[in-house]
């Protein structure tokens, strides 16, 4: 009774947050953002903040991450402290158009709107859908589906600023974009950022998006992403999750492909507290292909959830889906992965993959690859093991010599690096091989340069 | 010209096809008569009231009705549950009949006081009842609506320690084991169905072996649906005691009508310490005509449990009927070293819809499963396998292995696939894979370049498909199995 209790209490503290401000939300925002709100939140009230009842979130309780009363702004707050003092990127060789978010906030370290001479536009979310309500009028919540999932449809309520990227039709960019969300708040912050990355026709883009926390503070994240790649662009999109382990994450990302176009979407988790990363893909015209890669390594009491839906719903489409995971200590893992074949979406090609290791008894996967397949022209499957390392290597590796602990290092190594290797960008890619053999090691995996000891405080 | 000739050669081929569709489609369903024998049913509708009936017109004892009427309780707070990927219709509860039996004056003591009627239906279908005639040396337990017409061998069977008999008997004669055993692996708030099914169940079959046993022939039961507007609700409990051995065959059809009847059976197997049972299914109940029309709506909660260490449970499953089938035969491995096995070929044509698998619970250590699951779709049917494998914290050195493939014959029809895999031991090992895919243009082909006509050679190939399934039946229920599996799909390529 008590649960049904707080859930009430939970939901309707987010719709009242929403009403009381309401007015000064959709006066601060463009009416792009506002068009939606009003029957978002609507949804929202309706189906409640998920819990495990909920399919989808089977083995997620996301209430719990609710349940800690944190601060909200719908105004970005004044940093008492220099970000610049205190961020510096620690992939040197990485020549990168950076872009920081700060709580959610575009930061400005650079023009709240940038056109770049060769026409790509980079910047805040809000800027953007001043300057150019066009392009945001024909993406904005045309992927991310608001009725179908409350943590949208939240976002979706409250969404004011993120990050914008727009390339034009035929545009190559060489250099790598990087978005850096930092967390930095004096108290529990609450942030749902919205991002919107437009790929017209023809184009490419490298997408490097890292994930900090700068402050020891319990922070949660309620992030919405839309990515439209165009008919035969190119989008290599690498996100990385290295935040402490009172900093929750919601993040969901959609992402819509047209004709003969090609992503690569990684995500890696380092660090973390509850992380749940939702991406769901859609190949809307023949002849594209997408590659949804994950890596995970969790210790402690960490939590980490991945979804991922694919939906083909034309002919010809390849995907491939890899998911890879590393518990250890009391660490919990759970992937659920589904392939949608349409009607008529014949020739496909669809794998889906999803590997676990559990490093001790109290570790828990939990795993849930699924298809469901309506052509029959089709060649899909997918594959889950969960298991621990393997003893005959084990084995091998110490007749040669190498002591256990360094055995055990390079096989999970080797686990581990099947997924990094698919990341296109050299240094950032050389630059996680480290980041992960020094997680893995147990050494402390924040960036070099940071001044903060915040993994140490938590 | 090369690429020219190939391409008239496909059409070819596939017009072949198409007709050979056409063909299978039409192919009826050959189990639909109707057998015209008095029956004595109860008013249509639930309530406290039909549930004491049906206690009182089966002479039960109190505890069962008390049994009865906590699990009716309990049922009427429940909602129908809508995990499954099935388009459920709205049930009418209170537009079934809950009983219905075939009338006859006294308990029958041999053959002959069968009604001729009844044994012309069984003999239609082909089950041997009459013990001098029979070849197939399996004991047979017949039940018609809602309950046992006939069991076969009994005292042959008897002279040994086997109990084999109706559920109703097993409740009058051996009251001791019914309270020890009902209820003990599917509680009564199990599942809605479950529930439903602890309020109403009818009758069923009763199986034990006693300790150090090997049952010397097949037990089997047939199940038949007879009456219109009735729910077919049985029970069966077997209980294989320590190093015990039996091997259990049902087999279940029911007549053609546009109305769809609602089968929702419980079976439940304990297996002790060294036992092993072994469960087969042919489940070809009425699966609707082309158009969807009519059926049986399939929803079944079987479960065994491994009590003892080393014991083991195998299920083996035909399915090729039903207008919907909600159905997970399920193994809780509680003994050290037990094993528990599945091996399904699930078949959906035309309208059916099938949402099939298992969960194997491992408790003991160095428990063993091993699932084998073969979907095949045609026409416009669903069908998905939904399976769950769960290693629970003590149970080290758990080891699975999960093999479940699609096939798919036409594109119009679905094949799905939901496994659960939940860890929580380092020391298992938990593998899943599965495929889907239609019958390859290439081994059709070769089989065309060897002479083999396009519809033998996809019988051949679906045959193969399903080898490894129909291998586990046993040889009788094999060659029934085959010949539903080319009644239901043979020629359709897609």
């Amino acid at each position: 009774m008590n649960v049904l209790l707080d859930k009430k209490i939970l939901d309707s503290q987010l719709t009242d947050w929403y009403f009381t401000n309401r007015d000064q939300l959709m006066a601060a925002s463009n009416s792009v953002f506002n068009s939606f709100r009003p029957e978002a939140m609507e949804c929202f009230r309706k189906m409640g903040i998920p819990d495990k009842s909920n399919e989808n979130y089977k083995y997620t309780d996301v209430r719990e991450v609710f349940l800690t009363p944190f601060n909200r702004y719908i105004e970005p707050r004044k940093i008492l402290f220099s970000v610049e003092d205190l961020f510096r990127c620690d992939i040197p060789e990485l020549d990168t158009e950076l872009v920081l978010l700060v709580n959610g906030w575009f930061y400005e370290n650079r023009p709240r709107l940038e056109v770049l001479p060769n026409g790509i536009i980079i910047g805040s979310m809000a800027e953007a859908a001043r300057q150019y309500p066009h392009i945001l009028e024909a993406h904005y919540s045309r992927y991310a589906d608001f009725r179908k999932d409350a943590l949208v449809a939240l976002n979706t309520g409250f969404a004011q600023d993120g990050t914008f990227i727009y390339i034009p039709k035929g545009v190559g960019q060489d250099r790598t974009i990087q978005v850096v969300n930092i967390l930095l708040s004096p108290e529990d912050l609450f942030v749902q950022h919205r991002n919107l990355v437009v790929i017209e026709d023809n184009a490419m883009a490298r997408v490097v998006v890292c994930d900090h926390s700068l402050s020891a503070h319990h922070f949660l994240t309620n992030s919405v992403t839309e990515i439209f790649v165009g008919q035969n662009a190119r989008l290599d999109y690498t996100k990385l999750q290295n935040e402490h382990n009172s900093s929750n994450q919601l993040s969901s990302s959609f992402v819509h492909q047209e004709k003969d176009s090609h992503a690569i979407f990684n995500t890696i988790t380092l660090h973390g507290g509850m992380i749940r990363n939702n991406v769901y893909t859609r190949l809307n015209g023949p002849g594209a292909e997408n590659h949804t890669l994950g890596l995970f390594l969790a210790d402690r009491n960490q939590h980490v959830d991945s979804y991922t839906y694919v939906d083909h719903a034309a002919p010809g489409c390849t995907s491939r889906q890899n998911f890879k995971g590393i518990l250890d200590e009391k660490a919990t893992g759970a992937f659920t992965g589904r392939i949608l074949v349409r009607p008529d979406a014949q020739k496909t090609l669809a794998y889906q993959a999803n590997n676990n290791i559990l490093l001790t008894s109290e570790a828990r996967m939990n795993t849930k690859p699924q298809l469901e397949i309506y052509a029959d022209d089709v060649k899909c499957s997918h594959g889950a093991t969960v298991g621990q390392l393997d003893e005959n290597a084990m084995f091998y590796l110490q007749t040669r010599g190498i002591a256990k602990r360094e055995a055990r290092l390079l096989l999970m190594g080797a686990f581990g690096h099947e997924i990094l290797k698919q990341v296109p960008v050299e240094p950032l890619r050389d630059r996680l091989n480290d980041l992960v053999d020094k997680r893995l090691k147990g050494e402390l995996s924040r960036c070099n340069s940071c001044p903060l000891q915040c993994q140490e405080t938590c | 010209m090369v690429p020219f000739i190939i391409a008239e050669s496909h059409e070819i081929m596939n017009a072949d096809q198409d007709q050979i569709i056409s063909q299978v489609t039409q192919t009826e369903y050959k189990y639909g008569f109707v057998t015209d024998v008095e029956s004595d049913a109860l008013p249509k509708g639930l309530n406290e009231d039909i549930v004491r009936q049906i206690s009182e017109i089966k002479g039960e004892p109190d505890w069962m009705l008390e049994f009865r009427l906590k699990a009716y309780r309990y049922w009427t707070t429940m909602k129908l549950p809508e995990w499954a990927h099935l388009k459920l219709p709205v049930i009418d509860y209170q537009d079934i009949i809950y009983y219905s039996a075939p009338r006859s004056r006294q308990p029958l003591g041999s053959l002959d006081e069968v009604d001729p009627e009844l044994i012309e239906t069984f003999n239609k279908l082909g089950i041997p009842l009459d013990e001098q005639k029979q070849l197939a040396g399996v004991a047979v337990d017949a039940v018609m609506d809602s309950i046992s017409v006939k069991t076969t061998f009994r005292d042959a069977l008897a002279g040994q320690g086997i109990i084999f008999c109706s559920f109703s008997e097993a409740v009058r004669e051996h009251p001791d084991l019914v309270k020890k055993y009902m209820g003990s692996v599917v509680p009564y708030r199990d599942n809605f169905f479950a529930s439903l099914n602890s309020a109403v169940f009818s009758d069923g079959s009763f199986v034990f072996i006693p300790k150090g046993v090997r049952c010397p022939m097949e037990l089997s039961t047939y199940f038949r649906i007879n009456a219109a507007n009735t729910g077919q609700f049985e029970r069966t409990l077997i209980i294989a005691e320590e190093g015990a051995y039996v091997s259990y065959l049902e087999g279940c059809t029911a007549p053609k009508r546009d109305k769809n009847q609602l089968h929702a059976a419980i079976v439940e197997i304990i297996a002790h310490t060294d036992a092993e049972v072994k469960y087969s299914t042919v489940q070809n109940w009425y699966p609707g005509d082309r158009e969807g029309k009519g059926g049986i709506y399939n929803f079944v909660t079987k479960r065994g449990i491994c009590m003892g260490d080393r014991s083991k449970i195998s299920w083996t499953q035909v399915e090729t009927g039903s207008a919907i089938t909600w159905k997970y035969p399920s193994c809780i491995l509680r003994g050290d070293h037990s094993v528990g096995e599945f091996y399904s070929v699930a078949v959906t044509n035309n309208h059916q819809q099938a949402d099939t698998g298992t969960k194997m619970i491992h408790l003991g250590k160095n428990t063993r499963s091993i699932i084998v699951s073969k979907g095949i779709s045609a026409g416009l049917s669903n069908n998905s396998y939904r399976g769950l494998v769960r290693v629970s914290k003590n149970a080290d050195h758990a080891r699975n292995f999960s093999q479940c493939d699609s096939l798919l014959l036409g594109d119009r029809c679905g094949a799905h696939t939901f496994p659960y895999i939940e860890v929580d031991n380092q020391s298992a090992v938990v593998e899943h894979e599965a495929t889907t895919s239609k019958i390859g243009e290439d081994q059709i082909f070769y089989c065309n370049q060897r002479g083999i006509d396009t519809e033998t050679a996809v019988g051949l190939i679906v045959n193969g498909y399903a080898r490894e399934v129909l291998n586990k039946l046993p040889m009788e229920f094999a060659v029934e199995a085959q010949k539903l599996l080319q009644i239901t799909l043979e020629g359709s390529v897609g």
